[in-house]
């Protein structure tokens, strides 16, 4: 395949700041990634229930939470000690669990509704407690995360068992105080956003108002306020009046990180649609569309599978998104509708194999990917758990594997080889010895550090650069 | 790896991650599927719509209900009170009343929590 990529067709922007990361990192920029900790049993059967199925940081990095298909959310906090340390270490402890969904069953569609958590979004923080929203395939929930370090003791009417005291024992009165007592870290519900969408929601995205947020299924994309959970605004519907003349389903979908009034949705054919809530109450048409134009003499049965998005993210500055198909991940220009300004190819080898990857249906496996805070670097998951890094600025890409092979602290991970051919390099694994079962659809950047979440199916991997 | 368009051809790549496919590779895998499935009806695309759109329910079954009712009646194996409640409820004959409800299983806790520290406090 012809790679595409570079800044030849577009005005050249202006750079009159000299990027930080290249202060702090004299080596170019490029990143040396070591294990830190990896958190999950090491099991023969794989207990269905433990497989994650979304991992994100919250708006500061503080907070890591992790999503299974049993419907649990585990969040993880940094650990400040080693944080402070000489070098810093990116680690991080177990803060809260909870049961976030239940299986349901629809009584009126005989449908069983899975507990499988499909996204958490955080909520920026704006007082001492943790907000975020999770979500399976049908309801929306918003969760309050808080803290308790203090009780009260010293009633007058109870003592401090909790047990009533005889009123005619008691002569003299004293003030109740609140003392210290071990941390305590409880999750509560705080709304439940339902009914409102009937196919499986796929995206939630906070919007930059800090006010409303949206939720995206196969059909519709739906505009809810965090205070109002009986009412929600639908503004994208692309249901055809006729089910047979559907031809795309949505994927995902994003709200944009500055402008709140816009959001991208991306679709099964390989298009990404911006919209605007400005120019229309209900946004089917797209005020801006992405498409990259199909080689007519490339096409296969395979062609529009593979061209399917899994995944769009705006990078942090918001002029550029990223965009995962089944092979490759694509930079964006929101400036530029025709085609990505960067493409980079995650694992090409598996255009030979797409006749037994659609039997096993592989295929349609749903890749995440990420940006790291400061834009240079994109992160997206492979098989047999490895994942992919690209360098936008340095050039570079590289190969990683999570594993409990490389555990040693502070040792940069070696770069993970594969081969196609007879001869066989040493370290080299062969396409075939490839495990499909491993696979890492789920990951997340710090969004400041170089610190890494990875999800190797029921594990959860912590990586760190080592500057 | 992403290159810019005018530098001429790209470099021999020598990373099956990077390296570009020969042309037709697509084609005759989709040839070996055919092969294999002559029936494959459409493009792809009616695949992708199928597998996301398309949710099959949990229907009535014959055979289950009058399995049921069988062991229900069956003087051979008796059944102990909450077995007996769960059956008629799948039957649609009896009406539960909280006290006979079996309690909710307490969910186990995900395995990403380190045991010692629910038990140790770390």
């Amino acid at each position: 395949m012809i790679f595409r990529g570079g800044v030849h067709s577009r005005v050249v922007e202006k750079k009159n700041v000299i990027p930080q990361h290249l202060f702090i990192l004299g080596n170019g920029g490029e990143i040396n990634w070591c294990f830190s900790q990896v958190k999950g049993t090491i099991e023969d059967e794989v207990t269905e229930a433990d497989i994650i199925s979304c991992v994100e940081f919250n708006t500061d990095g503080d907070l890591l939470a992790t999503g299974d298909k049993g419907g649990r959310v585990v969040i993880f906090q940094r650990d400040l000690q080693a944080k402070a340390a000489v070098p810093s270490r990116g680690e991080y402890n177990v803060y809260s669990t909870f049961q976030s969904h239940e299986p349901e069953f629809d009584y009126l569609k005989s449908l069983e509704i899975e507990e499988k958590i499909n996204k958490i979004r955080w909520l920026k923080r704006t007082n001492r407690n943790h907000f975020l929203l999770s979500t399976n395939d049908k309801t929306i929930k918003l969760w309050k995360v808080a803290e308790r370090d203090k009780k009260p003791e010293g009633y007058n009417l109870k003592d401090d068992g909790g047990i009533m005291r005889d009123p005619n024992t008691i002569t003299t009165l004293r003030v109740p105080t609140f003392s210290p007592m071990e941390l305590m870290v409880e999750a509560s519900p705080k709304r439940v956003f339902s009914n409102a969408h009937t196919y499986h929601i796929n995206s939630i995205s906070v919007n930059s108002d800090l006010e409303t947020y949206l939720s995206a299924d196969d059909l519709r994309i739906n505009l809810w306020n965090l205070e109002i959970t009986d009412q929600s605004f639908n503004i994208v519907d692309i249901k055809p009046a006729n089910m047979e003349d559907l031809t795309e389903v949505i994927t995902a979908s994003e709200f944009h990180p500055k402008e709140c009034s816009m959001f991208v949705y991306s679709s099964s054919k390989g298009t990404i649609r911006l919209c605007d809530m400005r120019q229309q109450a209900l946004c089917d048409s797209h005020a801006k569309i992405f498409e990259e134009p199909e080689d007519p003499t490339n096409r296969s049965f395979f062609s529009e599978i593979i061209a399917s998005i899994s995944d769009v993210k705006f990078s942090h500055n918001g002029r550029y998104m990223i965009t995962r198909d089944y092979l490759s991940v694509k930079v964006w220009d929101l400036l530029m509708e025709s085609k990505p300004v960067e493409t980079y190819q995650v694992h090409e080898f598996l255009r030979s194999k797409l006749c037994s990857l659609y039997e096993n249906d592989c295929i349609f496996d749903k890749f995440e990917c990420s940006w790291s805070g400061n834009d240079r670097n994109i992160m997206t998951g492979s098989y047999n758990n490895f994942f992919r890094m690209f360098d936008r600025e340095g050039k570079r890409d590289n190969t990683l594997e999570a594993s409990r092979d490389n555990m040693k602290p502070r040792t940069v991970l070696k770069p993970r080889k594969v081969c196609t051919g007879g001869r066989r390099k040493k370290d080299e694994i062969s396409v075939d010895c490839l495990d499909f079962n491993k696979k890492i659809l789920h990951t997340a950047w710090h969004p400041q550090e170089n610190i890494i979440a990875i999800a190797a199916t029921n594990n959860l991997y912590i990586f760190q650069s080592k500057d | 790896m992403a290159t810019e368009a005018g530098s001429g051809t790209p470099p021999i790549e020598d990373d099956v991650f990077k390296q570009p496919q020969p042309k037709g590779v697509e084609q005759s895998e989709e040839a070996r599927l055919r092969k294999k499935y002559p029936n494959l009806k459409g493009g792809g695309g009616t695949a992708i719509l199928q597998k996301r759109l398309i949710q099959k329910g949990k229907y009535f079954d014959s055979g289950d209900y009058n399995m049921a009712k069988a062991k229900l009646n069956n003087p051979k194996k008796p059944l102990n009170q909450s077995e007996k409640l769960l059956i008629q409820e799948s039957i649609g004959e009896a009406i539960p009343t909280p006290e006979n409800l079996p309690a909710r299983k307490p969910s186990l806790p995900s395995k990403l929590v380190d045991r010692l520290l629910i038990e140790g406090k770390q």
